[in-house]
């Protein structure tokens, strides 16, 4: 059973290697040309020196005099042999390299492409890290075996030229060399296998130390303010101790296959010299003969360790690839149509009985309702009733389970690759800053002028602080950047989405950072672009009056359905959860105010 | 800002300090090293038994058989027996090495939560995660595989030396002399390579970079239509990094296969020399042919050098990484047993002009003197950057005055014990932090050993049961990666369920429902009120109610309390708080 397992993983491994081979032909080739070279002249440096034992020192030796035609001929065979293996060597090494680099370069574009292709529902799907890893790990454990590879190959030509060598020099002694070589081969083969779930093992528990100590830094303010620290503490340990025996147990097979490993040649040496005594007792062989097969055996002893290396890592290469494939096969990505919005005008947005679950889980119910161009509308309702998810179909960032989004009349699903995010500007609850420069971050790489982008920051009431930036709009932000606040964030990404004039903009409680303050400069600041000529249709999910106020009309959801529709004040009348929503703060107030007054009254 | 403190010290220094730390590396460190040698010397078996079968069994025209036997017999005891001390090295080895790390990861880890920088600077967390991983993997990969290099190779250079000169001093001379050169250039090469490594690490940071930012950013990179923006940036990372790596592997590729032709060299010079001396009896054709395998254990240890010699320069530098870390004092130190035991009750606060500025920046907070008698609500208003929130850390002491003093209940905050503080006092930051778990394992996180029933109980007494129960799996439902499945409102309701479940005598809230629906907001608020009443609250304000219904205000500017006093009486008066109260009531209002 376990034996069908690794041959399956085994044929599987194989077929990873002719993937990389067909895809680098011309490389492999050299690195393989390269490591026959080298594997051939292991096998002539050793014939070099019994050949200049045989001719040059025992007759030097044996006579009292050296030939100097022969004595020529040795350094000559010794140094070319020597200059032709070294070349083989920087060959099959540097081949080898850019080999394994390239084709994990090619999976690393391939996947990442195939992230920014498949839709959002497929990354919600998957943790980060683990696409993370993808792109990373997987992309190198895919790849790993391409190193040792052509020395592998190179190690092939050379035992079968050392076999032929040495039955041809003495058959007697070959048959110690059959014995000692595929031992060392099986060995550590064996060596590799017990090895490898360890050492998977261990690199896995290495990761989750590191996840450990992420999260809990983190989340360090927590920890801090409820005392947590020796909690932490105990967590940390506990994974890190279980790294120790990992690392301890990868070093027992270790430890136990290494000296082994390396006493088998020498035991083969010493076999060498045992037998060939007899040998040359029975005058089958010359002592020069005896010197080069012992040479050999010390020659050949670490490059075979090579094939063990491939095998060893073959099984993580086929874990590696089938993660990589199942990203690059990964289907439900979304289609586009051949559809085109028009390019001027406020949008009509129509949500037409639109339902959406995560899972099995229900988080829409038949929503709909109408948009009319130039319109404000505010998206109402308690935390968790479904509006983030809502707004995402608004840009085709999800598409829902059942229903549609329309915009001029046109279903999302018929607009053409990119058509949606030309017209509509999304800006979502949470930020997300490139790391790059303001200007970057604002225009997405579009060839918008400086002056728009000004306009733009004005709006979103940046352009106090970005001028007062470093270095303006070139200033980093981001990962390696300025620091900028909450707010400041948020309004960088308000700017992204107003640069690009939308015909539909869609706010997600896109202001929750900024000062109450400032965030009423914004949003008068939008009513009266809007009243301008580029005018645009305005979707804001808001709990904040003063945002609510400004919209024509307030869509409220409860529980994933549309309660009611209508105007602030309509809505105030009849419906009374909207009313407890929005009127919350005041209620609060009018309470407190009647309680003080009783209070002062009783007293 | 740098805040740790990185003493310098030399390279010796730094290791020695390092195993200072690890008492478990040193122990035994003696019998480790005597069975390292012994390993070592199974190298020169090979060499020694073919100069023995050469001059001594093959003396005359008829092998000496038994001889011959007998030398190949005691050989192979003697191989089998350095075999058996490589593998109990082995074995101590790894098990000294990780326990001693395993002990220094923790004690880092342990050692970071007690540094303010923790939680001042957010940029700098993700180098502190590798202070206790990466750094730590590297000295551990070093110790097992790069300095058990340098002490195998050193040992072997040393004894085939030995027995090269016990052999003949003439063709010792000549080896070292063929071979001295490249260990000369050797270090330069390792310091190309060290270039070309580093040049890798940072291409690769960079590509990993720009894979997270495409992942973590994959609704606005889609909402935006900016995929291939994206994808050229992505290319030009990942073009960038094979790019490094085919530079170090160019650089490897010359240096490695260098060491053959030096070698090869060696051994026709010692093939032109040893004939000479041969001829005039200086030494035996034994000799000469053990020579010619002795020269065999010059190769291997140059051959790893440069990448031993690197190994070794990334390993110190990741002591010294190691060290920063656990040589900066503890700035916001806990005194430990030493310290005061608050007891239970209502909690009085003083700050006595107190000021805070980071290292080498502006002041953020200067000469604040206020007192929070115990049972009162405080309301903490101010525009942003005002220091509000440095106000809040100062008062739950995540980081130390620069001038003044804050009390509690008249102790100095430096004397109070942390597990009393922690108990005592409680802050809700704004950004409410989940671990990747269940919500259950989130509010236990305020008070472990809490039931489930008193958590469902803090759940109802908060009034958040609808909420849960609208949740996919109630309070099982997993929260995911720092609580990424929940909206941030949500996030939020489950920081204050975690800190209403631990149950302080001061609660301080840093904005800590500003992202919840009003409704909810008001429901939490009524909840909060009731079980702190006879309790101490401060509340960082960003709406009126707050303010309205606290006993005193505190209003900040530019890092100074400007204003305070009873809503009713700041509201008069003309000022900050009049200005803010006015705004506030245009956004609730208009």
């Amino acid at each position: 059973m376990a034996s069908k397992v690794t041959s399956t993983v085994m044929r599987k491994g194989l077929r990873v290697l002719g993937v990389a081979i067909r895809a680098e032909k011309a490389v492999f080739t050299a690195a393989v040309l390269s490591s026959g070279v080298y594997g051939a002249m292991t096998v002539a440096s050793a014939w070099a020196l019994g050949w200049a034992t045989e001719n040059v020192v025992l007759p030097a030796f044996g006579a009292g005099e050296t030939a100097a035609g022969a004595m020529s001929l040795a350094l000559l065979l010794i140094l070319g042999t020597a200059l032709l293996k070294a070349l083989g060597v920087a060959g099959r090494r540097y081949f080898a390299g850019v080999m394994q680099y390239r084709m994990q370069a090619r999976s690393r574009r391939d996947v990442t492409r195939q992230y920014l292709r498949l839709p959002l529902a497929w990354h919600h799907r998957h943790p980060t890290g683990q696409l993370l890893s993808n792109a990373n790990a997987d992309a190198e454990a895919a790849w790993a075996p391409l190193a040792p590879l052509p020395m592998a190959v190179g190690v092939i030509v050379m035992l079968f030229t050392a076999a032929v060598a040495m039955v041809i020099t003495d058959p007697v002694l070959a048959v110690v060399g059959f014995l000692i070589f595929p031992a060392i081969a099986l060995m550590n083969l064996v060596y590799q296998r017990r090895l490898s779930p360890l050492a998977t093992r261990a690199q896995q528990l290495r990761a989750e130390v590191s996840e450990i100590a992420h999260e809990s830094f983190d989340g360090a303010l927590v920890v801090k303010t409820l005392g947590r620290e020796e909690e932490e503490t105990v967590r940390f340990r506990a994974k890190a101790e279980e790294l120790r025996d990992a690392n301890i147990a990868v070093g027992r097979v270790r430890g136990l296959f290494d000296p082994v490993l390396e006493a088998l040649p020498t035991l083969g040496v010493l076999a060498v010299l045992l037998v060939g005594a007899a040998r040359l007792e029975s005058g089958a062989i010359t002592a020069g003969v005896l010197v080069q097969v012992a040479y050999l055996f010390t020659l050949l002893a670490f490059p075979i360790r090579a094939l063990g290396w491939v095998l060893a890592e073959l099984p993580r290469a086929v874990v590696g690839y089938e993660r990589i494939h199942a990203v690059l096969s990964a289907t439900g990505s979304m289609e586009y149509g051949a559809a085109a919005l028009a390019a001027d005008g406020p949008a009509r947005l129509r949500v037409s009985d639109l339902s959406y679950a995560y899972g099995d889980f229900t988080v829409l119910h038949g929503v709909d309702f109408e948009v009319e161009p130039g319109r404000t509308v505010a998206l109402v309702g308690p935390t968790g009733s479904g509006k983030s998810t809502l707004v995402q179909t608004f840009v085709r960032l999800v598409d829902p389970a059942r229903g549609a989004v329309l915009v001029d009349g046109t279903d999302l699903r018929e607009v053409a690759r990119g058509g949606v995010s030309d017209v509509v500007s999304l800006v979502p609850q949470q930020t997300f800053l490139f790391d790059d420069t303001v200007r970057g971050n604002v225009t997405l790489g579009l060839p918008i002028s400086d002056q728009d982008v000004w306009q733009a920051l004005r709006l979103a009431q940046a352009d106090g602080f970005v001028s007062a930036l470093p270095s303006g709009l070139d200033t980093m932000v981001g990962e390696r950047g300025t620091s900028l606040s909450g707010g400041q964030r948020q309004r960088l990404a308000l700017a992204r989405a107003l640069v690009r004039r939308p015909r539909l903009l869609v706010l997600d409680d896109a202001t929750s950072s900024v000062d109450p303050q400032v965030e009423a400069k914004i949003l008068y600041g939008l009513r009266d672009a809007a009243a301008m000529s580029s005018a645009s249709t305005v979707v804001v999910v808001a709990y904040r009056m003063a945002t609510i106020a400004l919209a024509d009309e307030v869509v409220y959801l409860e529980h994933g359905r549309v309660a009611d529709r209508g105007t602030h004040d309509e809505l105030l009348a009849r419906c009374e959860g909207y009313r407890n929503l929005v009127t919350a703060y005041e209620r609060e107030e009018a309470e407190r105010e009647a309680l003080e007054s009783d209070e002062e009254v009783s007293a | 800002m740098s805040a740790l403190q990185g003493v310098e010290r030399s390279a010796l220094a730094t290791v020695r300090r390092g195993l200072s730390l690890t008492p478990e590396f040193r122990k035994g460190l003696a019998g480790t090293f005597a069975l390292a040698m012994l390993a070592t010397v199974g190298k020169v078996i090979v060499p020694i038994a073919v100069q023995q079968t050469v001059d001594r069994g093959l003396k005359d025209a008829v092998p000496d058989v038994p001889f011959i036997r007998d030398m190949v017999l005691v050989c192979a005891a003697a191989v089998v027996f350095t075999a058996l001390c490589g593998y109990l090295m082995n074995v101590r080895l790894y098990r000294a090495t990780e326990s001693s790390l395993a002990t220094l990861r923790v004690r880092g880890f342990r050692h970071v939560h007690d540094l303010s920088v923790l939680t001042q600077n957010s940029e700098r967390r993700g180098a502190l995660v590798s202070r206790v991983t990466g750094d730590v993997d590297q000295i551990s990969a070093f110790m097992q595989w790069g300095g058990l290099m340098i002490i195998v190779a050193l040992g072997q250079l040393l004894v085939a030396s030995v027995v090269m000169f016990l052999l003949s001093w003439q063709l010792a001379l000549l080896v070292w002399a063929c071979f001295l050169p490249l260990m000369i250039v050797l270090p330069r090469f390792q310091r190309w390579l060290s270039a070309a490594y580093t040049r890798v690490r940072e291409r690769t940071g960079d590509m990993l970079a720009a894979v997270s930012e495409s992942v973590v950013g994959a609704a606005v990179i889609r909402a935006y239509g900016s995929e291939s923006r994206t994808a050229e940036r992505l290319d030009t990372a990942i073009d960038a990094n094979k790019a490094a790596q085919a530079r170090t592997q160019r650089i490897v590729a010359t240096v490695f296969p260098l060491t053959e032709i030096v070698a090869a060299i060696t051994l026709a010079a010692i093939v032109l020399l040893g004939v000479r001396l041969g001829v005039g009896g200086g030494i035996t054709k034994g000799d000469l042919i053990a020579f010619l395998f002795l020269i065999t254990l010059f190769v291997s240890p140059l051959q790893i050098a440069t990448e031993v010699l690197n190994e070794a320069q990334n390993a110190i530098a990741g002591w010294r990484r190691i060290l920063g870390v656990l040589d900066t004092p503890p700035d916001v130190a806990d005194p430990g047993p030493q310290g005061v035991e608050l007891p239970r009750g209502p909690i009085s606060v003083a700050f006595e002009g107190v000021g805070f500025a980071y290292p080498g920046g502006p002041p953020v907070l200067s000469e604040v003197t206020v007192d929070i008698p115990p049972r009162s609500r405080i309301a903490v208003v101010g525009e942003t950057g005002s220091g509000k929130t440095t106000f809040a850390k100062l008062l739950t002491r995540l980081m130390d005055p620069v001038s003044g003093r804050v009390t509690v209940d008249g102790e100095d905050l430096r004397r109070v014990r942390f597990s009393s503080l922690r108990e005592r006092i409680v802050m809700v930051p704004q950004d409410g932090f989940l671990f990747d778990g269940t919500l259950t394992d989130n509010v236990r996180f305020g008070r472990p050993d809490a039931t489930d029933e008193e958590i469902a109980l803090a759940m109802t007494e908060l009034g958040l049961t609808d909420w849960v129960e609208g949740l996919p799996a109630g309070l099982d439902t997993p929260v995911g990666q720092r609580g990424e499945s929940l909206s941030a409102g949500e996030r939020q309701l489950v920081a204050l369920a975690r800190a209403y479940l631990a149950d302080p005598d001061l609660l301080l809230l840093d904005e800590a429902t500003s992202a919840v629906d009003p409704a909810t907001e008001v429901r939490l608020a009524r909840a909060l009120e009731g079980v702190t009443r006879g309790r101490t609250a401060v509340s960082i304000a960003h709406r009126l109610s707050t303010a309205e219904a606290a006993d005193e205000v505190l209003v900040f500017e530019h890092g100074r309390i400007v204003q305070r006093g009873p809503h009713a009486e700041l509201v008069a008066e003309p000022g900050v708080y009049a200005d803010l109260h006015a705004s506030w009531v245009a956004a609730a209002h208009s």
